[in-house]
């Protein structure tokens, strides 16, 4: 547990990085602000006394010039470790924001698998300015705290070591009980938070299902439902703050008993001592130190309260900083290998005898003795039912899961020994759940090749059968796609898809499931333009709709992870029962 | 290429966040109407405490100085100190602090009940707007602009209704408590303490505002930081596939480095600000000590006037405290407040307009009659008011007429243009076309989703503005494109149909839509919870379900939106046979995307631009060769 704990800190505060000055620099002007702070008040109390209770201006001049100079001290320390601070927590920030990014461009398609996208969004984004925040309090807050009863218990003691015990006495006893309140209640909130998503997600519901709710007239089912979370909610947050409110008892209760002791016992010395001991000062407590000792036992306390409530916030940062810490040891299990090669020679694929699992689980396999050699220049249908393998097989060919058992071999060289950009630019990838960026069309299209003319991004459109519709665009090329490509239609956005891919020139174009919106003409003339125009590059297309496919050289019918049928689409009607079945319930229903 | 993005990026954030958070008038009244509403007499209680222990507080410290000065000082020197006195007022002093405590403790606890419920009264009144607002109001917002209301906003009204109210209430209490006394001592050094204050918040409300721009593009930043992170991550597979790594790291870096900037700059200044405040207090103080010293001396009678002095100077430090909290607290009651009056600003809209008095009643026919009974009969009918305050009822039949209609979204754009059609009872009428042609609007308008502009639709004869909203929609089935799921058992999502429907309603709803086998393999059959939209099922056993909920309705009319994601061939068979058994007696509008419902419809509409362009029977329309032929044989995509 503590090991853990060391270990999280000793890797966040690699971040800190080049803000190492800043950092440092923060908790020791913090100090001295609080140096300051605590000597304010005792020059205030001389004023007083010295100054203007005996009337002498002069005094009073002095100390005054004395009390500004504190002052303008204090205003400087202060507000330095205020930049000072937030230059650090916004660089560490940074350096944090910044590794955990980089490191997830670095993860394999298994490292994404595991983390999920939604976590990892939140990792980067929430999780972080959590950490930064309790970043800050630490430098901060979580020293001043500290800091200021240590110091002003270290006067309290100067001034009568006696008296000061007491603070030793009812500290622990305070400490103990704030601790305690704060702990129960910040459970109920914490549990109370969970509740929260609830109602979030009741919200979230009915926001995105309005329609549903008002076709079936369930609003007021809806709101019932709602209030009922939001009662609970209401509830449980009313016992949470109905505790906290002890707090401010407890506090206030040890403060007063402190003060009001530290008065009484203090009245007791001062009288036992002599007046004279007291006029020369060497008496050991004088009314004006009762005083100061009283701010003094007042400050402790706040200060500590303050700690109290902080070390809480930090529980929370905590569950934080593990998340973000996982993702930054989880390794990448896809590496570049050492010597790597950097050219493929053809676009020839061979799976000898693979098997995959996502789990590395040999009982879990999800291809099972796949042994298939397709020659460069061939186009590949693959057909099967859900789960029944497509998507992986094509994932293997660019190296983008490893295999489990055998090996992939493309242009005759096992996948593993080959640089993984030249793999992956030579093995061109349409995703079945495929993503347009924020951007233009050009901008889109150039992820592809960066250096690509303008003639380029027409040329392979042309071959995707997308020049035409981009150029029905007001802007053409330069039309704005939104977030998630929402304003083209999605047999549009399957098109763009694949001119993107064209553009990388690769020897390998996979297409899985890449045309389901596309209609069957436009399909068909993709499919043509391929033949002629990229002979030599071999194409393999993952399809639901046998038309896609039944031209092509040869077909894989996958079943359950296996091979189930090889070769052309008639030799597969006469021999495969699968697909006979598929094909006969696809044209059923438009020739009939 | 990055350059571009950046800009794009940054561009998207500032029109959610405005330029400054504006407030409108009245927010803060209203919110207090809502604590007077209901919380009066709580309320009331505790002013009433924060009161007393405000001024319990600077009673107790003062009465401390009492202890010193007026009982150990005399005390001093004598030979058998009679500490009676003493003890008597230290006892006193702890009646007064606990006086404080019990005040203290007494309205921390009122308010908290009184802020949660205040909460949750706005929570609700702004989820029983929500529910009753038009389609318009969620198709023209983003589910996380609508979400921030019940995430964000209601939090920062949450903070401000626990923490800074009552801090606000108590400082205002004090510092007025302490401006009295300091006028009764001397209104010069009063009007002077109140010119040195007022400079402290001249320069603090510079401060402020230098911060709150820095604020507001730090907000932007990290809006557009998170957005991009959440693009990219999302996109993840697709940047892997093409080795664009380098490319999004040297994007987010820039990014990165602008949030780092303004981030620093927003916190230097927020930072900077308690320091400042508190040690031009201090300046203050000596100020006040100076001059006050001067005038004492130079007065007719110094001794008395340095007491009154030293009180002063200690006023000044009461005053000036809880003046520089409510500075920093400034920032965050008006992020509340904006907050509050976007809250309020959606419990302020319009509901959907609902004039129909025409309602939907369960019947039983007796010969030509209706009688309306109050339990289901599986006969239904309108219930149409007559001008004389009695009753004619006709048989509920699915009788569907578009007459001249005329519909645009934003009153320029017109989305469809004389669209006249009708569909008997049992009819199955496809719509075909075009993505933007104007199918879905056609369906929105059926059901009073949007309200027509010109020319009118009828039901079995009714006008359906003369529909009440809910027994119209009642009557409608509907089974759209995207499913949506709700979190709760399956067998809860299938009555989400019809809420009184028994277990075996529902198994016979899940068998017609030929849910039921894959519902019964599941593990928990129909009670297996589903979250997320049903993330757990495929895609086509969602439609299922969905199917399943509309039949269990049993409505005589269902508006159809066939879905386009593919699925795999065995579903997608099921599915269709599902639609197909739904379709089966009743009026349907379908907005066909296959070839097979759309060729056995009884009429087919091929829409383009917001018009009927063909419409007929699939035989002539192919015989037609147009537009429809082209969309059959493939040529055009059948969206």
């Amino acid at each position: 547990m503590v090991s853990t704990r060391d270990n999280m800190f000793r890797k966040l505060s690699k971040f800190i990085g080049e803000y190492k000055l800043p950092t440092i620099i923060t908790p020791i002007l913090v100090a001295l602000e609080v140096i300051m702070e605590v000597l304010i008040p005792l020059v205030m109390a001389d004023l007083i006394d010295k100054g203007i209770y005996a009337g002498e201006m002069s005094t009073v001049y002095k100390l005054g010039l004395q009390l500004v100079i504190l002052a303008l001290f204090s205003l400087c320390f202060g507000a330095t470790n205020g930049f000072t601070a937030a230059k650090a927590s916004a660089g560490f920030a940074k350096n944090l924001r910044k590794g955990l990014y980089h490191k997830v461009q670095d993860f394999s398609f298994a490292n994404i698998d595991k983390f999920s996208t939604a976590s990892l969004v939140t990792r980067l984004t929430t999780d972080v300015s959590n950490v930064q925040q309790a970043f800050q309090m630490l430098t901060r807050i979580m020293v001043r705290a500290p800091f200021m009863s240590i110091v002003a218990f270290v006067a309290a003691m100067k001034i009568n070591a006696s008296l000061a015990i007491i603070f030793v006495a009812v500290i622990p006893v305070l400490a103990f009980a704030i601790f305690k309140i704060i702990s129960k209640a910040h459970k109920i909130i914490q549990a109370t938070f969970r509740k929260y998503d609830k109602l979030n997600n009741v919200v979230e519901e009915n926001v995105n299902s309005m329609r549903v709710v008002k076709s079936f007239v369930l609003e007021d089912e809806e709101t019932e439902k709602f209030e009922e979370v939001s009662e609970t909610i209401c509830n449980n947050f009313i016992t949470a703050d109905k505790r906290m409110a002890l707090m401010p008892v407890v506090m206030d209760t040890a403060v007063y008993t402190c003060v009001l002791l530290v008065a009484w016992l203090g009245a007791k010395i001062i009288v036992t001592q002599s007046p004279e001991a007291i006029a020369n000062g060497t008496a050991a407590l004088t009314p004006g130190e009762l005083m100061t000792l009283i701010s003094y036992s007042i400050q402790i306390l706040m200060s500590l309260m303050m700690v109290s409530m902080c070390s809480l916030m930090l529980t929370t940062a905590k569950a934080s900083a593990d998340r973000i810490v996982e993702v930054l040891d989880e390794e990448s299990d896809i590496k570049n290998p050492e010597n790597a090669v950097t050219e493929v020679k053809d676009g020839s694929i061979e799976f000898n005898n693979v098997s995959f699992s996502y789990v590395n689980d040999k009982d879990r396999l999800c291809l099972k003795d796949v042994d298939i050699k397709i020659k460069s220049g061939e186009t590949i249908g693959i057909i099967g039912g859900t789960g029944s393998g497509k998507s992986t097989l094509v994932n293997l060919i660019s190296r983008l899961y490893d295999v489990t058992e055998g090996s992939v071999k493309v242009g005759g060289v096992n996948v593993r020994e080959y640089d993984l950009t030249t793999l992956r630019s030579e093995v061109a990838m349409v995703l079945q759940k495929n993503v347009l960026f924020s951007g233009t069309i050009k901008e889109n299209l150039r992820w592809g090749d960066e250096n690509a003319t303008d003639e380029d991004l027409i040329r392979v459109c042309k071959l995707a059968q997308a020049d035409e519709f981009i150029q029905g665009f007001p802007d053409k090329y330069d039309t704005y796609i939104e977030q998630g490509g929402t304003n083209v239609s999605g047999g549009q956005k399957q098109r763009l898809c694949i001119a993107r891919a064209l553009l990388k020139k690769p020897k390998v174009l996979i297409l899985d499931d890449s045309t389901s919106a596309v209609d069957t003409k436009t399909d068909a003339m993709i499919r043509t333009a391929f033949r002629e125009e990229i002979p030599n590059t071999t194409k393999l297309i993952i399809a639901q709709r046998i038309n896609s496919i039944e031209d092509a050289d040869k077909i894989i019918v996958l079943d359950d992870g296996m091979i189930n049928g090889f070769g052309t689409h008639e030799e597969l009607l006469k021999t495969n029962a699968i697909y006979k079945e598929v094909y006969e319930s696809q044209t059923k229903g438009s020739e009939s | 290429m990055a350059e571009a993005k950046v800009r794009a990026m940054r561009g998207r954030g500032p029109a959610m966040m405005g330029p400054k958070p504006k407030i409108e008038k009245g927010t803060f009244s209203r919110m207090f109407k809502y604590i007077t509403k209901n919380y009066k007499i709580s309320f009331f209680v505790v002013i009433i405490c924060i009161i007393i222990s405000s001024i319990t507080n600077v009673w107790g410290m003062a009465s401390l100085k009492d202890v010193i000065d007026g009982y150990i000082t005399p005390l001093l020197g004598t030979q058998n100190p009679d500490y009676g006195p003493l003890l008597k007022t230290i006892f006193k002093v702890a009646c007064i602090f606990a006086t404080e405590v019990v005040a203290v403790f007494i309205y921390m606890r009122l308010m908290a009940t009184i802020s949660q419920s205040v909460l949750r009264d706005i929570r609700n009144d702004l989820f029983r707007r929500m529910q009753k607002l038009p389609i318009r109001f969620f198709d023209t917002r983003t589910t996380g602009e609508i979400m921030s209301l019940y995430t964000n906003d209601t939090d920062t009204l949450r903070q401000m209704l626990s923490r800074a109210l009552p801090d606000l209430i108590s400082s205002a209490i004090t510092i007025v408590s302490a401006l009295v006394a300091m006028l009764k001592i001397s209104v010069p050094l009063t009007g002077f303490v109140l010119v040195f204050t007022l400079l402290t918040t001249l320069i603090v409300k510079t401060i402020v505002k230098k911060s709150s721009k820095f604020f507001v593009s730090q907000q932007e930043s990290l809006a557009s930081v998170n957005g991009y992170v959440e693009e990219m991550i999302n996109g993840q597979k697709v940047i892997k596939v093409f080795t664009h790594e380098d490319k999004a790291k040297e994007e987010f870096d820039v990014l990165n480095t602008k949030l780092n900037s303004d981030m620093y700059n927003a916190n230097r200044f927020s930072n900077s600000l308690m320091p400042i405040a508190g040690n031009l207090g201090n300046l203050q103080y000596v100020c006040v000590a100076i001059v006050g010293t001067l005038i004492a001396l130079a007065s007719a009678n110094p001794v008395e006037y340095i007491g009154s002095i030293v009180i002063f100077l200690n006023l000044t430090k009461t005053f000036s405290r809880p003046v520089t909290q409510i500075m920093n607290q400034f920032n965050s009651i008006i992020v509340a407040l904006a907050g509050a009056g976007r809250i309020f600003k959606v419990i302020d809209e319009e509901p959907e307009i609902d004039e129909g008095n025409v309602t939907l009643v369960n019947v039983e026919k007796d010969g030509e009659n209706f009688k309306e009974v109050d339990h289901q009969t599986g006969t239904w009918a309108w219930k149409i008011p007559n001008e004389d305050g009695t009753f004619e009822y006709r048989e509920l039949k699915g009788y569907i007429e578009l007459e001249d209609v005329d519909f645009s979204y934003d009153g320029e754009k017109q989305v469809l243009t004389d669209v006249t059609l009708y569909a008997k009872p049992g009819q199955k009428i496809a719509f075909v076309g075009a993505t933007g042609a104007g199918k879905t609007t056609i369906t929105n308008l059926i059901n009073r989703f949007y309200d027509i502009q010109d020319g009118k639709i009828h039901y079995d004869g009714i006008e359906i503005k003369q529909i009440k909203k809910d027994d119209l929609r009642q009557s409608l089935g509907m089974v759209l494109q995207e499913t949506n799921l709700f979190t709760g058992t399956i067998k809860e999502n299938i009555r989400y149909g019809r809420s009184d429907a028994t277990d075996e309603e529902v198994i016979e709803a899940a068998k017609l839509a030929n849910a039921h086998s894959f519902i019964k393999r599941l593990p928990n059959g129909y009670d297996t919870m589903l979250t997320d939209n049903g993330a757990q099922l495929s895609q086509g056993q969602r439609q299922l379900l969905a199917i399943a909920r509309a039949a269990i309705a049993n409505p005589p009319v269902m508006i159809l939106d066939e879905a386009t994601s593919s699925i795999d061939t065995r579903t997608e068979k099921l599915v269709q046979d599902g639609m197909d058994k739904l379709m089966e007696g009743r009026t349907v509008l379908v907005i066909a995307h296959r070839l097979s419902t759309v060729r056995n419809s009884k009429a087919i509409m091929v829409l383009d631009h917001g018009k009927i362009i063909e419409r007929g029977e699939h035989d002539f329309l192919i015989d037609q060769k147009g537009t429809y032929y082209q969309l059959y044989t493939g040529a055009f995509e059948l969206e």
